[in-house]
Formats: structure tokens, sequence, C-alpha cells
């Protein structure tokens, strides 16, 4: 298999590589980080930002690493004095049409702009010019759009076509006024849009933000919490962002094996319950008509001597479990366990077989 | 007066039978410049008097032929008359002048002398190579047979006869390289579509010419639409696929429709559809109407257009030809290629590369515009000089002004200062010299032209039409456009000519596709050739072709004053002083620069 391996060299270091593989990943591979602003693992590589232009021998313009393929024995520069203009250039003409207001930014502390920004040492001054001047969109309850700090990288267009598929949004306008917007501009209502908030979790930008949690802490400030979703039976896993013990927002988590990132409307945004004052928090048990809170002990207990009465009466044949969709694999999984050796059942089923 | 008139057409009728000429044939030009002079009204007004002038017999015959374009719009409407295979040309017709060409020349022989095109038609035609154009202007473009008549459709026939390869052979011997801009080898690119492997290919005809001032592709399509659809059939045939595109801009409306037209009397011919030409190959073509993107015209834009997405190019690799429309292997090439095509087969590639030098075969077609006496639609030998073109078939610099600059390429192009007028036009050369053929636009430029508004308003095409995928051009031509509007509104800073070379070349360098990659030429060549009229405009805060509005400064020479007061009549600010039988003075303070009293003084004394 070695032998279909492609040789290349990046910045001096002999690597081989798969045949297909594009440079950026194939930099990663080797340990050489690139910078980029509009790649995503989870998008077809665009080639848009022009910041992962790398310099391959005997190609006399440099090539952008995330689209361009290796070939076999390419000698490949990802930083010189050249590159680093360009790039420098290109930072500095993005930041030339961008606010640059990261102290009251939400996005401060995990900005991919405001990282690059400070790598190459940039600060959007060297162009003036015309700047967006655009009023902040808050037409939903879930996401708040700022075209003035949208740097066109189109992830949020592409996640939504390529991932979702839902097509709220697209690129509209041409040149220096081209932005992402949902069609004839309309506001996001549930005809247009899922809300599954994938085009947020991918804007490298402070220009779409959860506006649930805005204003309620910082990055750096938030205890992420890896949890496994509530909601249906798929499992996707996401990071539960908790700060003074409350959840202030959910944000996605990539190496999660189920999901890779991408979670949907419930997932991303349907966290109120967990502090809601309605929410019941301890086992209630009925009597004398009515509910009374009580301990685990005393409800499990009561749960676990009704069982027998029936096993005892009916036959362990008579009894049955039906589980809960929402309940993860491995809930299941015991719950099942447990009806056939505990109780010596099968009948077992789960309300997400239809 | 009516009466009068009555007796001399009673006179004139048995006269007419006498003279009657055996063959009348008169074409007119209905190409969009004759028809926006008035062609079409014409062409009813010659019916009209063949008819009341006694000469029916003619009109059954249709003597009266569409024509194409022949290049010259500037004198519109030329109409030829043909009598027994004597030749006439008038330029400038007007529906009133038919009369006296019927009777005049048509029944009585003599033609109308002043009416006549001058020896400036002769020769602007007669200096050049003629190949490709030669029909435009010669056959009627909405009629198939007319086509047929002067060899069309044979090249198709006989690539039928030949091995796909052998076709693409023959156009790879024949040299032709794209006539879109770039230049690539046409047989060498059918040659990858053929050997790349995907099912089903496809061809595409880019036909969204978008630059300003060109118009070749439109003059080709709407004067000769067989040659375009015959070389998209051996095209076709060459690569194995059996669907093709034409991606036309919707702002070619004639074009569009007699595209249209020819298309469904080829597949009443049977030479496009099922079994084309009694073949057992299939093959059709479709029309895709551009929406007026300039960006559509690069082909993986122009593509993702067609499968009805945002026209946005994507990176190559990989190669249109690999994976080009819905990810197929695909064959792009421009109208004028396609248009070269069938005479390549009929006449063999050694004809065809007859012409030109050694990289560069054929002709090419350009779009002479500008400051230049005859402007109009040129077909010339790749290779020819800048100067041949400019002063022998362009008939030199309006106005006799000194020439300063031809801008080849439009938008995309480059500024050719007058010194290098010797230099040979072909891909290659022009590529050197920091320009580039692009579609093949070219506007000459005088002494009056400032460069830097020139490179202004390409610019500004350029930033308005980028697509606004990446940065370098989204946002920096923006921010060149910037940098030189305030160099011609005399706020311009030191250092900014540093500036606009620096980012001009990172944006060439690092922009995604074509657009953006050629976007910076106008400037960046303006200034390698014209760096002190920008250092004017900056440091001394004159525009010395006095064009930059912000920078004109208007003085009265008091030598050639002679006192009219016409200059203090028309200042719309007061800022001229001015009394009976004293010379007029400016105030510099009160002036707006708006130019009126220089367009007003009869003796140039405003300067």
């Amino acid at each position: 298999m070695s032998e279909d391996k492609l040789k290349i060299t990046i910045n001096g270091i002999e690597t081989r590589c798969e045949r297909g593989t594009t440079i950026l990943t194939a930099a990663r591979l080797a340990g050489v980080k690139i910078p980029t602003l509009c790649h995503d693992d989870r998008l077809e590589p665009y080639g848009g930002c022009r910041l992962c232009i790398v310099q391959i021998k005997g190609v006399n313009r440099p090539l952008p690493a995330c689209t361009t393929p290796v070939s076999n024995n390419m000698i490949i520069t990802t930083e010189n004095e050249t590159l680093t203009r360009m790039r420098k250039n290109v930072l500095e003409l993005l930041l030339s049409n961008h606010p640059n207001d990261c102290m009251r930014c939400e996005k401060t502390g995990e900005c991919e702009l405001q990282d690059l920004a400070y790598k190459y040492d940039v600060d959007g001054k060297r162009f003036e010019g015309e700047m967006w001047n655009l009023p902040i969109r808050e037409d939903n309850p879930f996401i708040t759009y700022e075209p003035n700090k949208c740097i066109l990288c189109g992830r949020c267009v592409r996640i939504c076509n390529e991932v979702v598929m839902a097509g709220t949004i697209d690129l509209v306008g041409r040149g220096f006024n081209s932005m992402p917007d949902t069609a004839f501009r309309k506001p996001r209502t549930l005809e247009n849009c899922e809300f599954c908030g994938q085009c947020v979790s991918t804007c490298p930008t402070g220009a779409l933000t959860d506006r649930k949690g805005r204003g309620k802490g910082r990055s750096y400030e938030m205890k992420k919490v890896k949890t496994t979703c509530s909601y249906c039976g798929t499992g996707c896993n996401f990071y539960l962002n908790v700060r003074n013990n409350k959840v202030i927002k959910v944000t996605s988590a990539y190496d999660a094996p189920v999901n890779e990132g991408n979670l949907c409307i419930k997932g991303r945004y349907g966290y109120d319950f967990i502090h809601s004052p309605e929410r019941i928090t301890t086992p209630l048990i009925r009597k004398d008509g009515s509910f009374h809170e009580a301990t685990w002990d005393e409800a499990l207990g009561l749960i676990a001597n009704k069982f027998k009465e029936l096993i005892d009466k009916y036959g362990p044949e008579k009894v049955g479990a039906f589980s809960s969709a929402r309940c993860t694999n491995e809930e299941n999984y015991l719950l099942a366990k447990w009806v056939r050796c505990a109780i010596g059942s099968n009948n077992v089923d789960n309300c997400a077989r239809v | 007066m009516a009466e009068k008139k009555k007796t001399t057409k009673t006179d004139k009728k048995p006269k007419a039978e006498m003279m009657d000429p055996k063959d009348l044939t008169i074409r007119v030009c209905v190409g969009t410049g004759g028809l926006a002079a008035g062609s079409s009204e014409v062409i009813n007004t010659f019916y009209k008097e063949l008819d009341t002038q006694g000469l029916k017999a003619h009109i059954e015959k249709k003597c009266v032929n569409k024509t194409g374009c022949r290049g010259f719009c500037a004198k519109d409407v030329l109409v030829d008359v043909i009598i027994d295979g004597n030749l006439s040309t008038y330029q400038f017709i007007k529906p009133e002048m038919v009369s006296r060409i019927v009777t005049e020349h048509i029944t009585n022989g003599t033609p109308v002398k002043e009416w006549l095109v001058g020896p400036d038609y002769h020769v602007f035609h007669d200096k050049q190579t003629k190949i490709l154009l030669k029909q435009c202007g010669q056959i009627d473009p909405e009629d198939i047979e007319a086509y047929i008549g002067i060899g069309g459709y044979e090249g198709a026939r006989k690539a039928l006869s030949l091995k796909p390869f052998e076709v693409i052979e023959e156009v790879k011997a024949s040299g032709l390289r794209g006539r879109g801009g770039a230049g690539f080898l046409t047989g060498l690119k059918w040659e990858f579509c053929r050997l790349s492997k995907g099912d089903p290919k496809y061809i595409i005809c880019n036909a969204d010419e978008g630059d300003p001032g060109a118009f070749m592709d439109r003059a080709i399509i709407e004067g000769n639409p067989h040659s375009v659809i015959e070389g998209m059939i051996i095209g076709a045939l060459a690569i194995g696929c059996e669907t093709g595109y034409v991606y036309i801009r919707a702002e070619y409306p004639l074009a569009v429709e007699r595209l249209r037209m020819a298309l469904e009397q080829a597949r009443e011919k049977n030479f496009l559809g099922k079994n084309i030409f009694g073949s057992s190959i299939n093959f059709d073509i479709g029309i895709k109407l551009g929406a007026g993107a300039f960006v559509c015209g690069e082909s993986t834009a122009l593509m993702r257009s067609i499968e009805g997405k945002r026209g946005m190019p994507r990176p190559t690799p990989p190669r249109s030809v690999n994976k080009g429309l819905w990810n197929k292997p695909t064959a792009l090439n421009n109208v004028e290629t396609f248009a070269n095509i069938p005479m390549i087969i009929t006449n063999g590639a050694a004809w065809y590369a007859s012409y030109g030098n050694e990289n560069n075969k054929g002709t090419k077609v350009f779009a002479l515009t500008g400051k230049v006496k005859n402007t109009g639609l040129i077909e010339v030998p790749l290779g020819i000089s800048l100067k041949e073109i400019i002063y022998d078939i362009g008939g030199g610099v309006e106005k006799n002004r000194k020439l300063k600059a031809v801008q080849t390429g439009g938008p995309s192009g480059g500024c050719i200062p007058a010194s290098h007028i010797d230099m040979p036009v072909d891909f290659d050369s022009l590529t050197k010299i920091g320009s580039m053929m692009g579609s093949g636009g070219m506007v000459v430029l005088d002494d009056s032209t400032c460069v830097v508004d020139m490179a202004k308003f390409f610019l500004t095409f350029t930033e308005d039409e980028s697509c606004g995928k990446c940065p370098p051009c989204r946002i920096g031509t923006k921010r060149m456009l910037e940098i030189l509007t305030r160099i011609t509104e005399g706020k311009g800073k030191e250092g900014d000519m540093e500036l606009l070379v620096e980012l001009g070349i990172d944006i060439a360098q690092s922009s995604l596709c074509g657009l953006g990659q050629a976007a910076p030429n106008p400037v960046l060549s303006t200034i390698k050739y014209f760096y002190e009229e920008y250092d004017a405009h900056i440091r001394d805060g004159i525009c010395p072709a006095n064009v930059c509005k912000a920078l004109r400064q208007y003085v009265v020479s008091v030598e050639l004053c002679k006192m009219c007061g016409k200059c203090f009549r028309v200042c719309p600010a007061g800022a001229i002083s001015w009394q009976p039988k004293k010379k007029a003075a400016i105030d510099k303070v009160k002036c707006i620069k708006c130019g009126a009293c220089f367009e007003a003084c009869p003796f140039n004394s405003i300067m």
C-alpha cells in the first residue's frame, strides 16, 4: 500500500500521503498548520478566503492548500516572506471592512479572525475606505446576525446547503455588497429556517452568534461539559457551556463520533428546560389523589415492591417495559437487560420502533 | 408637387422596363448596429420603392438580402447594390434616400455618387484579412440555405467521415488557440476532454461576452450563427458528447433570436437531434441565457450558472475537461473559436496555419474603438503590428491627435504605450508586455485621455462585477478604486502609487479566478508606462490631459481672447469677470471647473 502513497515535501519535511489528499490535510498530518478561514472539515473545500495559499515549486502563482490535491514529489512552502505579505494584506483587507470592536464582541476569545490578526500582527488600519454600516439583525429568537462582522467565507451558506440542505441562506448581491442572507432578505421564520444553528456553529467571526447566550459570558469563562443530547436516540454529543452553575449555551463537539459537531434545533437551542422553575426535580408519589415529593429511595422501593407483587400474582411474562426514544442507546440497553434478567420477561419495546 | 411626382413616375415606367437589370441584389446590414441605425425601415422602403417603380419581378426573387455586421458600424446603414455583378456600396442610408437610389441607380444605372462609401471604407476593409468574418455581411444569417450555399456544414460532414482523433489532430495541427483570451490550444483541450473518464460529456460555447467595448462574438452570432453551430457539432464529434450548451448573455436579444432560429433550422435539416446527418450519432444544443453577471464569462462560474447555482468560480484543479458541468468532463470554447473550426476541417490545418505567426496561428477579430478614425470590427492575422491596425485599418488617430496608448483586452487587459506600437499583436507578446489578448477589445487613446481616469473606469467595472467570493478581489479592487478616485480628485497621498502596486500584485497573485487575477492590469500597466502622469496628479495636483475635473485649471489666454463675453454668459458660478471690450478673467476660487466656458469659447482662448 505504501507504494501507492505519494511523496511530498512540506517546508523541507518529507512525508507521504494518500492520492487525492489536499495539501491542507497533508500538512496537518505532517504537523504543519496552515491558516484558513473558509475551511470546515464538515464542508466541501471552497478556496475562497485565500489565506491557505501556499507556494509549490514550479507553479508561478500561489495555490490554495484547501482545494489543491497533492501530486507526487510536490515541494510545498507554507510560510515565507511573500506568502506572509499576501496573508497580511488579505487580513488587512478583511479588517478594513470589519468593525474591529473585539472588546465588546460576543466572539472574542474564540474568533478565528481575531486569532489570525494576532498571529500576523495586523491592525486593519492600512486601507481606509468605505465600510458596511448595516443594522444588527435579531429577527428571530435564536440567531443574531451582525452583517458588519461577516467576512464572506461562505461557511454558513455551505453548511446550510451542503449539510443541512435547508437552503435558508445564500450569498446575495455582488462585489463589495455581497453578503449571506435569506431569499429576498426576509426575516428568518420556521417557514424558511430550521433554526438548527449550524450556521452559527461554523461562523469564524462574530457575525452569527447564539442570541440566547449573548452578553452572558466570554467563552473562556465557560466550563464546557460534554454530554449527550437527551432529545432522541441518535446520541449526538455537545458541550454545555456552564457559568455560575447555569447553562448559558450549547456548542458543538467536533470530535463527537455520531454527529461530528452537527446539531439540530433541539440539541442546540432546546436547553431552556434545564433551569425551568416548572421542572420536576424529585420523584413524586401519588397519595390520596395528589402528588407528594419523595426521595429516590422511597420511589424506587415503591416501584420494586409493586413489580414483585405483580410478578408473584401473574408471573414475570405478564410484565413488560416500554422505554423512550429520548434515552441513549446505553440506557435502552440497560432497561432491556434489566427486564430480561431481573424480571425474567422478554416483553421489551421502545417508542422509536415505529 | 404631387402631380409632378406622378408624372415623373409615369415617365420613368417605360424607361424602367427598358433598363430593368437582369440580376439585382441589394444587401442591407441587419446587425445590431445596422438595426439601430434604421436598417429594417430601409429594407421596407426598398420593397415599397421597387414596387411603386415597377420592379416587382425583383421583389418576387427576393432581391433584398439581410446580412450580418460587416464591421464598419460607424457607417451604418450600409447598403450594397449589386447589378449584374457590379457592386456599389452606400453609407449612412436613411429610408428617405432609398427612392433616389432606386430611381437613379437601379432603374437608370447611375450610382448616386455622393452617397457611396469613401476611400476610408475600402482602406478599412482591404487591409484586413477576412476569413472568419468573410461571410458576415454577405449571407442572410436567418436562412440556413444561404450558409449551405457557401459550403456550410461541409466541415461537419467531413468530420463525420473522420475518426474523432483525426478531427482533434487536425485542430491541433492548425495551431488554433482559444479566442476567449487565455489562448489555450483548442485541439489539446478537446484531446484532454476526449481522454477524460466520465459520462456523459458536455460541450459549451461561451457567448457571455461581457467586456465593455467588445462585440466580436455578438457580430459572429448575429451575422453567421450556423458557423458556431457547425463548430460545436465538430467539437461534439471530437470529444464524443451528445449535449451542448450555448451560454449567451440575455443583453444580446438579436443574437439570441438568430441563434434560436438557426438551431431550429439545423434541427429541421437533421444537422442536430437524433442521428445527425443520417449517422448513428445524436447531438443537440440548448441555450442558457446569462443574467448579466460579468463573472459568468469565467468558465467554472459559467458552468455553475448553467447548473442553476449562483455564478461563482471555483478553484482549479480539477480542470473542466475532467470535472466541469455537473462534475462531468466538459469542453468549453469561445464563440470565435468554434466559428473557426468548420474552416479548419474543410480547408485543412495547413491552410489555416498559413495565417499568423509561429505560435499564434490564424486570424483574430478585434473591436477597434476609442480615438481612432475608423472604429468597428476588424479581422487581422495574429502577429500584425499595432501600428498597422491603428494607422492602416483604423486610419490613424481621430482629429490627427497624438497617439498615447492602446488598451487591449478590456478591463482585464493592460495599456500599451505608443512607444510599443511596432510590437506584434499576439497572445504571447501582449502577455509579455503586461496586457493580454482578452476577448479582443482594443481601445485607442490619444493625448486627451487621462490614463488614471481610464484605469479608474476599468476598475469601477471589475469592482462592481466581482462575485464576492475571495477578499483580494472583493475588497482589494474596492480599495484600489478608492485610492484611484482620491488621486483623480486631487487628494492623492505620497505612497499611494506604491500601495497601488503592492496591492495590485497581491490581488493578481492571490485572487481565485481570472477576473481578480487580471483586474489590477489596467492600473499596473498604466503605472508602469505613465508613472509621471500619476505623479503629476498626486504631487503637483495637475491632470496633464485636463480630464480629472477636480484638477482642472481654467485660465483665459490674454493673447487669444477676443472679448466676446460668451464665457461670461455661460459660467454658472459667476466666476468670470468680463465687460464689453475687456478681456475675460477667471476667478480660481469661484470656479467650479465645470468646463462650460471651455466649451463655449469659439477662439480656444480658454485652457
